[in-house]
């Protein structure tokens, strides 16, 4: 087990080189003169010059690259072009609301994929089965920006605002203001990864049901209910886990287009309005941090997944 | 290889004959979505015939039009026909489509092609470039793409195909590794044949089905990846008719007019369900085994 870890450490290594030189190339093919934006009107041949000198952008590609990762290695992500705020400091600020966001989202999406998943195989080519499958298919085939529009219509604008369609109100301040704010866009959210749990439940617990343990216990003479809930569900539930982490990991993707619709104060809206203002610098450190925490998700998921199936080794 | 013998043994060990129709008879999850697919086609083809009224044709006197005799589907702000504008939307998400299913096709199978045959460092090299790719969560490397090279059809068309390519690229290379191992292509490289020969003539035709499949559940993708761009501004531009823009565009006037932001939106769905559902019958088609997932 230690022996799989560090490689699958090991091997992480030049992925996490390739990514953050990814990066750093995405921002450097950027048309336009980060000093022209910095400068804005007020900008004379000695000014360029300085900016530059000050980005280190007189220097070679490959110096800059040195100069840019050792700042992140330090946790220094640079300052925001617009805000001149450091940009680490702005992220984190904007993290927690969109960490909320993303587990009240997931859990939505658990809260309705198991137990359709479940019916879904134990009635496995009934009308249920049918539903479910065919509402797993649509979960994935509407886009979520789609699935927030027509709650906004149906649950905000139609019930006279039952629902607000917008804005965030802290945990801390009022916790019923916040649940209200937070039910639409996690579901908008949720209901791509409910649809990928409920297939992955279903086509979990249909091969786990055909194990020759499930008619051990059945012929023991256990009720259908323990042997589904106790004996197989815990045991089809692996394969979900996995799938879970890794939607943990691409939290801050979703968020990029279901905060942008809810205008909900988080990393994602802070992305789009990066993007639009031009702040390369932020956008460079929310792309740096969603692609590492999207890694960081999947060496986790094949950790916990080589300790609950053993049989599982690096090769 | 002599011509005449490899062309036997290519005859011999060649595929069994891929009959498109006949898959059509037999699963009809197959055969509707594909007429859902090659409806969406036509619309796009026909669509300056079909189309009543000029998509980008503003008439501020038509404004707010409820859908009506006139106008099927109603009008917008600027008083542009809903339904015109839907039919040549699918003239933007189609093509958008088919050219990132080319480039991830092309870039990723190549890839994969080359790092599943020749193996070793090649294949460790190539694959820790696809790695590096997958690292990146899909919507998030098409967003700094697109912001790294300016908003726009084209630019949103570059950066979902390349978003697709390490899908192919490990697609393409697990086929090769496989198929590379069976005693059918040692016994037509024991016959003298060339990699490139053995590659284009015994490989690709074995790894198509999986392909094929991947296409389809990559143009929904494509298409829903595009809607999203474009929704977030990073897409298509005005004036063009594109679908993700209509629905960001209708949400300010949800209130009373629902329907400008609802229809674009069904129909997306209705497309991405469509190539989604292909997609997977095909597969459960193709490979009977896979039924169950």
């Amino acid at each position: 087990m230690t022996g799989y870890v560090v490689r699958r450490l090991a091997l992480m290594v030049p992925v996490a080189f390739l990514v953050s030189v990814a990066v750093f190339m995405i921002i450097h093919l950027t048309p336009g003169d980060p000093a022209l934006i910095i400068l804005g009107e007020d900008r004379t041949a000695e000014s360029i010059v300085r900016i530059h000198h000050e980005l280190g952008l007189d220097q070679p590609l490959w110096v800059q690259y040195w100069i840019w990762i050792n700042h992140i290695l330090r946790g220094d992500f640079g300052r925001s072009i617009t805000t001149h705020q450091p940009v680490l400091g702005s992220i984190l600020e904007r993290l927690p609301a969109t960490l909320e966001l993303g587990l009240v989202a997931l859990g939505w999406a658990l809260l309705v994929a198991i137990p359709l998943g479940t019916i879904a195989a134990l009635r496995r080519g009934g009308i249920a089965d049918l539903l479910a499958t065919g509402l797993a298919v649509a979960g994935v085939s509407i886009p979520n920006f789609f699935i927030g529009v027509v709650l906004i219509f149906v649950l905000s604008v139609s019930l006279h605002g039952a629902f607000p369609f917008g804005g965030y109100v802290p945990f801390a301040k009022d916790p019923y203001e916040n649940l209200r704010h937070i039910i639409l866009p996690a579901i908008a959210l949720g209901t791509a990864g409910a649809a990928i749990n409920m297939r992955f439940t279903r086509s979990s617990m249909i091969e786990v049901l055909e194990q020759d343990y499930i008619r051990t216990a059945r012929a023991k003479g256990a009720s259908w209910l323990r042997v589904v809930f106790v004996h197989a569900l815990k045991n089809a539930l692996i394969p979900v886990v996995t799938i879970v982490g890794i939607q943990i990991g691409g939290i801050i993707e979703g968020a990029v287009i279901t905060e942008t619709v809810f205008t909900w104060p988080g990393v994602g809206r802070l992305a789009v309005e990066s993007i639009f203002d031009r702040d390369y610098t932020v956008v460079q450190g929310i792309v740096l941090l969603a692609a590492f925490s999207y890694m960081a998700a999947n060496l986790l998921v094949d950790i916990a997944y080589s300790w609950l199936d053993p049989r599982i080794t690096y090769s | 290889m002599s011509g005449r013998a490899g062309a036997q043994v290519d005859d011999a060990l060649s595929v069994r004959r891929f009959s498109f129709f006949r898959l059509l008879r037999e699963n009809p999850r197959v055969a509707v979505s594909a007429g859902l697919i090659g409806l969406l086609f036509l619309l796009a083809i026909l669509a300056p015939v079909i189309s009543p009224h000029d998509p980008i044709a503003q008439n501020p006197d038509n404004s707010y039009l409820p859908p009506g005799a006139g106008h099927l589907l109603g009008t917008d702000e600027l008083g542009r026909d809903l339904l015109s504008r839907i039919i040549w939307g699918a003239r933007v998400s189609l093509p958008v489509a088919l050219v990132a299913v080319g480039v991830g096709l092309s870039i990723g199978g190549l890839i994969g092609v080359v790092a599943g045959y020749r193996g070793k460092l090649t294949d460790l090299l190539l694959m820790r470039v696809i790695d590096a790719l997958l690292a990146f969560p899909g919507i998030i490397l098409a967003i700094a793409i697109v912001a790294a090279l300016g908003p726009g059809l084209t630019h949103a068309m570059i950066a979902i195909g390349i978003v697709s390519v390490p899908v192919y690229a490990r697609l393409v290379r697990g086929q090769v590794l496989q198929l590379k191992n069976q005693e059918f292509i040692t016994a037509v490289r024991a016959m003298g044949a060339t990699p490139l020969r053995i590659i284009v003539r015994h490989i690709v035709p074995n790894l198509l089905n999986p392909v094929i499949v991947q296409v389809s559940l990559s143009a929904g993708f494509a298409i829903l990846a595009e809607a999203t761009l474009s929704f977030l501004g990073l897409g298509a531009q005005v004036p063009t008719p594109d679908w993700g823009q209509m629905i960001n565009n209708g949400v300010r006037f949800l209130n009373n007019d629902p329907y400008l932001s609802l229809v674009p939106g069904v129909v997306i769905s209705l497309t991405v369900f469509a190539f989604n559902l292909f997609g997977d019958s095909l597969r459960d088609a193709l490979d009977p085994r896979l039924r169950n997932l």
